[in-house]
């Protein structure tokens, strides 16, 4: 870790203390001059496009989860050769500390912080409460655009398997828990059809069978900051049911949601082996002949597996 | 950057159409620039509906809440009615809002002819497909889309009823 660690009480109780950093913390350090030489790295990724344009921390870069994590032809991610262009071009080199904030309590910052983890960036952190908490605490903001000095950045190949499932692997992973982020509407496969609309992303309603429903939000806070350990373990281990040891998947619909709770779990909650299934429902909703339960009951191990 | 030169912006309504070659005439960059304009252009709800959101319709499809309704005025002397839009979307959803602005900016006072007459993929035409993404596309085209639809449910209303 190449920035000095947060030292608080709230994310002390958290398995990985290190992977938050506070809205205090964060102007402490900007103000200091972190953000000087590429040591600390801040980057905005929202959900809409033009929200940073709009204003955002001063000296922030923008990641456009979409255009610019996602590869453009393939339903896949940026190779390494990519990632490491947008890295250099934002000002991030290899031991850059990176703190991500975003709109919507972080939900498209995790995913963003969840693809720099593919390509194992080290030191990389979310900022607890995200956008919003930035906003309403009345701190700066700027509509000018960052222009970093570049940064160096080695091509690193992505590795996938520890936390990232894909459909073959959901299918292998029956009988280990999973856990379904989306509204009980998608759960239940009972979402509301809009006249003269069909249905778009998904030929199929449901979810994965077994899946416990834990709709990512709850993990969040009224002001977007992650929940303590202690409520967050009466949802992951309580209601969901989750144990110590257990490998873990995640799902939404295609996978942005559900980095947010990869998040708290591998991170919050200390689980070692949690995989986020980014083909998720627009991939598991329209595969053919793959199993799906209707309805708010979780459904049992489909036979044969 | 290219250009879309194949498309032809000659069928859409008149403002519709500058706005379209104002688009296609600037860089990717630029365009989105341009959008954030428009966000910034969209007017306010008149106080009337303001206080009555129950009055407006939610597009569902757009990812952040964008609420709209239109409203027909009745053809006054020799000035034919025309349909005013009216959208409401939040601050922290600018792509939204610069969709709304440019549907605004393009249709509002038209006929319902005029407006019935756009054709569904208009929003294509703008070149931000690749900038802002096919997904967050769908969005501007389901705003449309309900448009149309809104209009052409209140013009079948106002239709003298078949004997």
């Amino acid at each position: 870790m190449s920035y000095p660690v947060e030292q608080n009480e709230k994310f002390a109780a958290y398995a990985h203390p290190e992977r938050l950093v506070s809205t205090d913390w964060l102007a402490a350090a900007i103000d200091a001059g972190a953000l000087d030489g590429g040591k600390l790295v801040v980057v905005e990724s929202d959900e809409d496009v033009l929200l940073y344009e709009t204003g955002h921390i001063p000296g922030a870069v923008k990641i456009d989860w979409h255009t610019d994590l996602n590869d453009e032809v393939t339903r896949d991610y940026i190779d390494g050769e990519a990632f490491a262009a947008l890295a250099a071009a934002k000002g991030i080199s290899r031991d850059s500390t990176v703190v991500i904030y975003g709109d919507k309590s972080n939900w498209w910052a995790a995913y963003a912080l969840w693809v720099f983890t593919l390509f194992g960036h080290e030191d990389v952190r979310l900022l607890d409460g995200g956008r919003d908490k930035w906003i309403a605490e009345g701190r700066a903001l700027t509509t000018e655009t960052t222009v970093p000095a570049p940064g160096t950045y080695p091509v690193v190949e992505r590795n996938d398997a520890p936390i990232r499932a894909f459909k073959e692997d959901v299918l292998a992973h029956f009988g280990k828990p999973l856990i379904d982020v989306r509204s009980a509407e998608e759960y239940t496969g009972q979402r509301t059809h809009m006249p003269a609309y069909p249905e778009e992303g998904a030929l199929r309603g449901g979810h994965i069978p077994t899946a416990a429903s834990i709709p990512w939000a709850r993990a969040a806070a009224e002001d977007g900051t992650y929940r303590d350990r202690s409520e967050l373990e009466a949802l992951y281990l309580g209601e969901a049911g989750l144990k110590e040891g257990d490998d873990v998947v995640a799902y939404c619909r295609i996978g942005e949601r559900s980095s947010h709770t990869w998040f708290a779990l591998k991170y919050l909650l200390g689980f070692d082996t949690v995989r986020n299934y980014d083909g998720s429902w627009t991939e598991w909703g329209n595969a053919v002949r793959v199993p799906i339960v209707k309805g708010a009951e979780r459904g049992t191990v489909p036979a044969g597996r | 950057m290219r250009k879309l030169g194949v498309m032809n912006a000659s069928a859409l309504p008149a403002a519709l159409a500058e706005i379209v070659d104002d688009f296609q005439a600037l860089t990717e960059p630029e365009r989105l620039q341009l959008l954030l304009e428009f966000s910034q252009g969209l007017p306010e709800l008149p106080e009337r509906l303001q206080d009555h959101p129950e009055l407006l319709e939610q597009v569902v499809e757009c990812q952040t809440p964008l609420f709209l309704t239109i409203e027909t005025e009745p053809a006054d002397g020799g000035a034919p009615e025309r349909v005013r839009l009216y959208f409401k979307a939040p601050k922290e959803a600018p792509t939204t809002r610069g969709f709304a602005g440019v549907l605004h900016e393009g249709l509002d006072g038209l006929s319902a002819a005029e407006i019935l007459a756009v054709p569904d993929d208009m929003p294509e035409q703008l070149g931000l497909t690749r900038a802002i993404t096919p997904l967050r596309m769908r969005g501007m085209t389901a705003m449309l889309g309900r448009i149309k639809r809104k209009v052409a449910a209140s013009g079948s209303q106002h239709a003298p009823a078949q004997s």
